[in-house]
């Protein structure tokens, strides 16, 4: 346990003290709120869809969950080339351990991220259905952040470059954005888009963020959280064996 | 003397490469060993394989008479390492990344705190224990390197070209806190370094390894006189050829040049 607790308390801290990336992280997440929210405000609404800004601002704070902890995962990839990963495979602790501790300090910093996109998005104007949504979009918070911190896991333990996280990055991270109906709703799409948008596991998160928080779903509560669940619990163990087999 | 470390017909395959080529030695306890060879020779290869991160595809090696490969923790438990490239978290303070070690190796708190100050002021960081690690020059992350991995009072300490990049200065500074420390806590050190006067002012035995073989061994003085030699870097090109050897860059040379291109 205290390997676990030391290697997670080292996440947050890296996290909380490097103010840079606080901010820069929560940049993204604003331009989306502020262009997005209101630039295309006037034409959802005309089209009988309701308030954009109400629509979005789930989708957004899937996306700084999806964007954080898929980096804090990928961040392997900076650990074993700037050789702290060295000295956590040397220690005489079980590799579950160490991956247990780096997960869920890339889950605790994605879920601090989110609710400071909740609370941005509370300032520009978004009204979650009750209070206590707030505790049930937490869930689902939680949830994209363990899918996506195990993917995150996964793909670091085999990033050997630069250029790989570039295409992860390219052809991984931006289609399960986009693809996942954090922009736009989900119904009456294209057959072959709604096929994948079903295959994307952001979908069900973002579905069941916007569920909890405006009571507006696609998929419905259920079958969000058993997708999230079990794809949760693959990848993580994904995410485990491939971290066990890493060789430097 | 018995032997901390044994080593016999190791071997390392990447494929059709071979790295390290059945290479036998063993050092005595409390002593002293360095193992030299040009760039790309096997050395931090053969130092993967004793610290556990690589698997040797032949040969055995036992560490304080344990096999690393049946008995990992209990082997990883009894020796320190410092890494030819850093491996601090630089964003934790010196005090921090100390924490961090020994919590990782299982040590009580209080035993912690204690040697992280005895380490600390012996490497004469005490007084800047609190800054962040990104603060520090070249050698104080070194000798903060050193520091943590002794925290634990492993019998065996591995370091992988520990002086590279240094000033002199900083590099007679972490010699003599190395040698002190030999003679102070019975650490056996195993060192590789690319400079023969290191080599010579503090290892009583010398391998040289070439192309995946040992090519030598003895101590300095030995070396000279079996190859004819008067100093021992002439002694080590007698033995390994003037040709230059070059790695190409690996990864982590191209990450680190992108980080530079980065911060600029």
């Amino acid at each position: 346990m205290g390997a676990i607790y030391i290697l997670w308390l080292r996440e947050v801290k890296r996290y909380l003290r490097s103010r840079a990336q606080v901010v820069a992280s929560l940049g993204q997440p604003l331009m989306y709120l502020v262009a997005l929210g209101f630039g295309l405000g006037p034409v959802f609404r005309a089209s009988g869809n309701g308030s954009y800004l109400q629509f979005v601002a789930p989708g957004v704070v899937g996306m700084a969950v999806l964007f954080t902890s898929m980096f804090a995962g990928i961040g392997l990839l900076w650990d074993r080339q700037f050789g702290f990963l060295k000295e956590t495979l040397v220690a005489p602790v079980p590799r579950i351990s160490i991956v247990l501790g780096k997960t869920l300090g890339g889950i605790t910093v994605a879920l601090i991220q989110g609710v400071l996109v909740i609370v941005i998005s509370l300032i520009a104007g978004f009204r979650p259905a009750s209070w206590l949504a707030l505790l049930n979009g937490f869930v689902f918070m939680l949830l994209i952040a363990l899918v996506f911190g195990g993917l995150g896991t996964a793909i670091g333990s085999r990033l050997q470059d630069m250029q790989g996280f570039q295409l992860v990055m390219n052809f991984l991270v931006m289609p399960i954005f986009f693809l996942s109906g954090a922009l736009f709703p989900l119904d009456h799409l294209p057959k072959a888009l709604a096929a994948v948008t079903d295959l994307d596991p952001l979908s069900y998160g973002i579905d069941g963020l916007r569920g909890a928080l405006i009571g507006r779903a696609h998929y419905g509560f259920r079958i969000d959280l058993w997708v999230l669940c079990l794809v949760a619990v693959a990848l993580l163990s994904l995410g485990s064996y491939l971290f066990s087999k890493i060789e430097i | 003397m018995s032997a901390m470390i044994e080593v016999q017909s190791l071997s390392k395959r990447f494929g059709a490469f071979t790295a390290v080529d059945n290479i036998s030695f063993s050092v005595q306890t409390g002593e002293v060993f360095a193992f030299l060879g040009p760039n790309g020779a096997g050395k931090t290869t053969t130092i993967k394989m004793l610290t556990t991160l690589l698997q040797p595809s032949g040969g055995t090696i036992l560490l304080d008479g344990l096999d690393p490969q049946r008995r990992q923790r209990e082997a990883r438990q009894r020796f320190g390492i410092v890494f030819q490239d850093p491996s601090l978290e630089s964003e934790l303070t010196a005090a921090e990344n100390m924490e961090l070690h020994g919590v990782l190796y299982h040590m009580p708190r209080k035993l912690r705190l204690e040697r992280t100050e005895r380490l600390l002021r012996m490497f004469e960081l005490w007084e800047r224990r609190k800054e962040p690690v990104k603060r520090f020059s070249g050698g104080m992350k070194r000798r903060l390197e050193i520091a943590r991995g002794l925290l634990h009072t492993p019998r065996i300490l591995f370091l992988d070209e520990p002086t590279l990049g240094l000033d002199p200065q900083s590099r007679n500074q972490l010699w003599t806190h190395v040698k002190a420390l030999n003679q102070e806590e019975h650490v056996t050190v195993f060192l590789t370094t690319h400079y023969m006067e290191e080599a010579e002012r503090v290892a009583e035995r010398i391998a040289v390894i070439d192309h995946g073989k040992i090519v030598a061994l003895g101590s300095p003085q030995e070396l000279k006189q079996n190859t004819g030699t008067g100093s021992l870097e002439q002694a080590f090109l007698a033995l390994t050829g003037t040709t230059i050897r070059d790695e190409s860059a690996g990864a982590a040379d191209q990450l680190r040049q992108f980080a530079r291109m980065w911060r600029r």
